[in-house]
């Protein structure tokens, strides 16, 4: 638990990028660096996150940054860590750092997939910190592995034959765990309490954590700006994103969720689900909503909830 | 202070890390790397290195957690051939834009399709351009010695650029040789601890990998380009300070034969030892022949090859690499660019060979040699570029 | 917007790095915004979520209320969408 006021006031990532208006990213960057404990190393993939904090020669950062490319962001945290445990090791240095990778759902679900595996295999001790816009939002749109069904992206565009995705979302958790990890955990900006213990909680982890946030995407989700929290709200509040906890493979809900809003209150506010609000594609909304009740029983049924 | 050491090539390389205070090294396994991640882990497991060793899963993560510890202000080594090289390939442009002082040895082999675990130089002419500086060795002491002078000349702060020291797959790497290996303190003389001064370091935070719109990029290239043209001087200076460990001297080229020779051929790696023992047959019986080998391809020795061909009448250029629908293939065509920037007029003539693995026989360069020979006296070329030792 | 003049290749820092953290803050995002945020301070409970929840760190903490950062502000409206005591109102920027 934590309190706002106890929060430094001290801006680690800066004003001063170019972010879009209301982006989740910029959200969930604050309140990461919000949440440190010890001096810190980030790695980012290649995003909206890493590209808008640092166009030369401009950077938001205040603290040792590296972006070297899209896929690799753990194995980059990786080869940090590495040298670190190195140096230490011949007594250059001592030095008790934290190393967190923060990297998209494109970076991290798809193209970032082997490398997050490997590092979590190895169990490197870092964090890394999957913020989930959905789609590959700085190139323009494009469908992920974490877009989920039925959203309209430029490559799975809502058409008068296939409305969007015909795909489902990863279970990406699912996979993190599999690895056998000691911490990894879902989370949502609106609820920041959550959100910077579990950050904190990943951090004190010996070995590597992971965190899966929703971050909410105005232009690519299309809602207005002002929206952003709103929206993260919602997406607990209707079981799209369930808030849970896997600690040493015990899972944990963390936010309850006992009446829950239908999902169509969390697609209807979004341009990228509009079309599956035509007569034609109705069953979609269904579909929808099944796979959302399906996944929270899986969860569920995991955290020994009833 | 030598001991003589029975080391293939792969062993010689994995050795030389061992002796050069590596902090990090992230490698995965590829034919006929493999023995320098196998040798090195052993060092690892028995404790004889402070290493840090990254078993990655796959070769484009070995050259990124590269990049990551490099940029941490570790000394990092590893290593790779073909495909393993060819996967990395972003990354090795990455490393050197990001200027990571990286020492790769490379075990050239032959990129597929089809699959041919042997030795050719396609893997590294295939990313002849990535910005690093690459040397070729003849045999396992210079792979030995190489090495141990590339992190000086890597982290040099005039330079930091990333160096491939390359050699010949399975002829080299695999072949047992005797090796003048130096004892760990003359090493540690030459060679301390990496100190690097920027470094990803809460005390000294700094940010790396910004994105260089087109107001930016181009003179972080320009900057590249400049540590290339300052390279060769600091070359010379480490060489001339290994000459002090290791009682030999090093350059940019090696030359043989050349006081008095008329034809000669240029290759690089282990052909280069074939060759200059069939140009010492033919000397022996009047013949003036000689043979050119670089050991830095990259910063390309234009100087030195200037000075090396001064007087020669023909020169065949040996490529171990084919670059299909170009005039000449990549040694060839810095042999004649430089020729041609420089005025030199010079009956050049280029042979692809020994793609795959395919051998080159001491036969097969004779007539080589007596072909250039015959070049240097009618003074005309009769095939610009040529295929020695494919079936018809 | 930083007017300074473009380094060139002899006195940029190799390799692309940015020696100075947090140069950012010489990029004002504030002339982005269409509409701006107006703080009833007397309203302010202090609950700093408006904080928390901005993109741009463009809430400042004062010791009773907040402040908003109009250097930075890009007009996004969260701050005003979540403050739970309607202390905040978006109004058209005219410039």
């Amino acid at each position: 638990m934590v309190k706002l006021q106890e929060l430094t006031t001290e801006e680690k990532f800066t004003s001063g990028h170019r972010l879009c208006a209301g982006c989740g990213a910029g959200i969930i960057a604050r309140m990461t660096l919000k949440s440190l404990k010890k001096p810190a190393v980030i790695v980012n993939a290649t995003g909206c996150m890493e590209v808008a904090s640092t166009i030369y020669p401009y950077t938001s950062w205040k603290l040792p940054w590296v972006h070297v490319a899209f896929e690799n962001a753990a194995a980059v945290a990786s080869g940090i860590e590495a040298a670190y445990k190195a140096l230490a090791r011949r007594n250059a240095w001592s030095k008790d750092v934290d190393i967190i990778a923060f990297g998209g759902d494109g970076g991290t679900f798809d193209i970032g997939i082997q490398a997050l595996s490997g590092a979590l295999e190895r169990g490197h001790d870092f964090l890394y910190i999957c913020y989930d816009n959905e789609a590959y939002m700085n190139t323009g749109i494009q469908r992920s592995g974490a877009t989920p069904h039925g959203a309209s992206t430029t490559t799975s565009p809502a058409g008068t034959k296939i409305p969007g995705k015909p795909e489902f979302k990863k279970d990406f958790i699912g996979i993190c765990v599999a690895h056998g990890i000691k911490y990894a955990a879902t989370a949502s900006p609106a609820y920041w309490n959550d959100y910077i213990t579990k950050v904190q909680r990943g951090l004190s982890v010996k070995g590597p954590a992971v965190l899966h946030v929703f971050s909410p995407c105005p232009l690519g989700m299309r809602y207005d700006s002002e929206k952003s929290i709103e929206m993260a709200r919602l997406a607990v509040q209707t079981r799209y994103w369930p808030v849970y906890e896997v600690e040493e493979g015990k899972y944990k809900l963390n936010i309850k969720v006992p009446n829950p809003k239908p999902v169509i209150e969390f697609l209807k506010t979004q341009g990228r689900f509009r079309h599956l609000f035509q007569p034609q594609f109705e069953k979609e909304l269904e579909i929808i909503q099944q796979w959302v009740d399906q996944n929270w029983k899986h969860i569920i049924a995991l955290c020994g909830e009833i | 202070m030598v001991q003589i050491m029975g080391l293939t090539g792969d062993e010689a390389i994995a050795y030389a890390a061992k002796q050069s205070k590596v902090d990090v090294v992230a490698a995965y396994p590829i034919t006929p790397q493999t023995i320098i991640v196998e040798a090195f882990s052993e060092y690892v497991h028995n404790g004889e290195v402070h290493t840090e060793f990254v078993c990655v899963e796959s070769e484009h993560s070995a050259m990124s957690a590269c990049i990551g510890s490099s940029l941490t202000g570790a000394r990092v080594f590893t290593a790779t051939s073909s495909q393993g090289l060819a996967l990395m390939h972003e990354m090795l442009y990455i490393a050197s834009g990001l200027r990571c002082p990286i020492v790769m040895g490379v075990v050239n082999r032959a990129l597929s399709a089809p699959i041919n675990i042997h030795g050719d130089h396609s893997d590294m002419m295939g990313s002849r351009d990535c910005g690093w500086i690459q040397i070729y060795c003849e045999n396992a002491q210079e792979a030995y010695d190489w090495v141990l002078q590339a992190f000086k000349i890597a982290e040099d702060p005039e330079v930091l650029l990333p160096i491939t020291v390359n050699i010949d797959g399975f002829i080299l790497s695999h072949a047992l040789e005797r090796v003048e290996v130096y004892h760990d303190k003359d090493v540690e003389n030459f060679l301390s601890f990496r100190n690097s001064t920027l470094k990803l370091d809460p005390d000294t935070p700094f940010t790396v990998g910004a994105l260089c719109f087109t107001d930016y990029y181009f003179e972080t290239k320009r900057q590249q380009a400049e540590a290339l043209k300052i390279a060769p001087k600091v070359i010379d200076k480490v060489n001339s300070e290994f000459e002090v460990l290791a009682g030999k001297k090093y350059s940019q080229m090696d030359t043989y034969g050349l006081e008095d020779a008329e034809a000669a051929i240029i290759c690089l790696g282990s052909t280069a030892g074939t060759a200059k023992a069939v140009a010492k047959d033919l000397r022996s019986q009047g013949k003036k022949v000689g043979v050119i080998k670089p050991w830095v391809y990259r910063p390309f020795p234009c100087d030195q090859l200037l000075e090396a061909t001064k007087n020669l009448k023909a020169l065949a250029v040996l490529d171990r690499a084919y670059s299909p629908g170009a005039p000449y293939s990549a040694l060839c065509s810095d042999v004649v660019s430089t020729l041609y920037q420089n005025g030199k007029q010079l009956n050049v003539f280029n042979i692809v060979y020994g793609l795959g693995g395919r051998d080159i026989t001491p036969m097969d360069l004779h007539a080589i040699f007596n072909e250039t020979l015959e070049v240097a006296e009618t003074k005309a070329v009769k095939e610009p570029l040529k295929f020695v030792g494919v079936r018809e | 917007m930083s007017k300074e003049a473009k380094l060139g290749w002899k006195t940029m820092p190799i390799g692309g790095f940015l020696l100075e953290p947090g140069s950012a803050l010489k990029y004002k995002t504030g002339d982005w915004r269409a509409f701006k945020p107006l703080v009833d301070q007397s309203k302010c409970i202090n609950c700093l979520l408006c904080w928390i929840y901005c993109p741009d760190a463009a809430i400042i903490r004062k010791e009773k209320f907040i402040e908003v950062n109009y250097d930075y502000c890009k007009g996004c409206g969260i701050c005003a969408n979540e403050c739970p005591v309607k202390a905040i109102i978006m109004v058209e920027d005219k410039k």
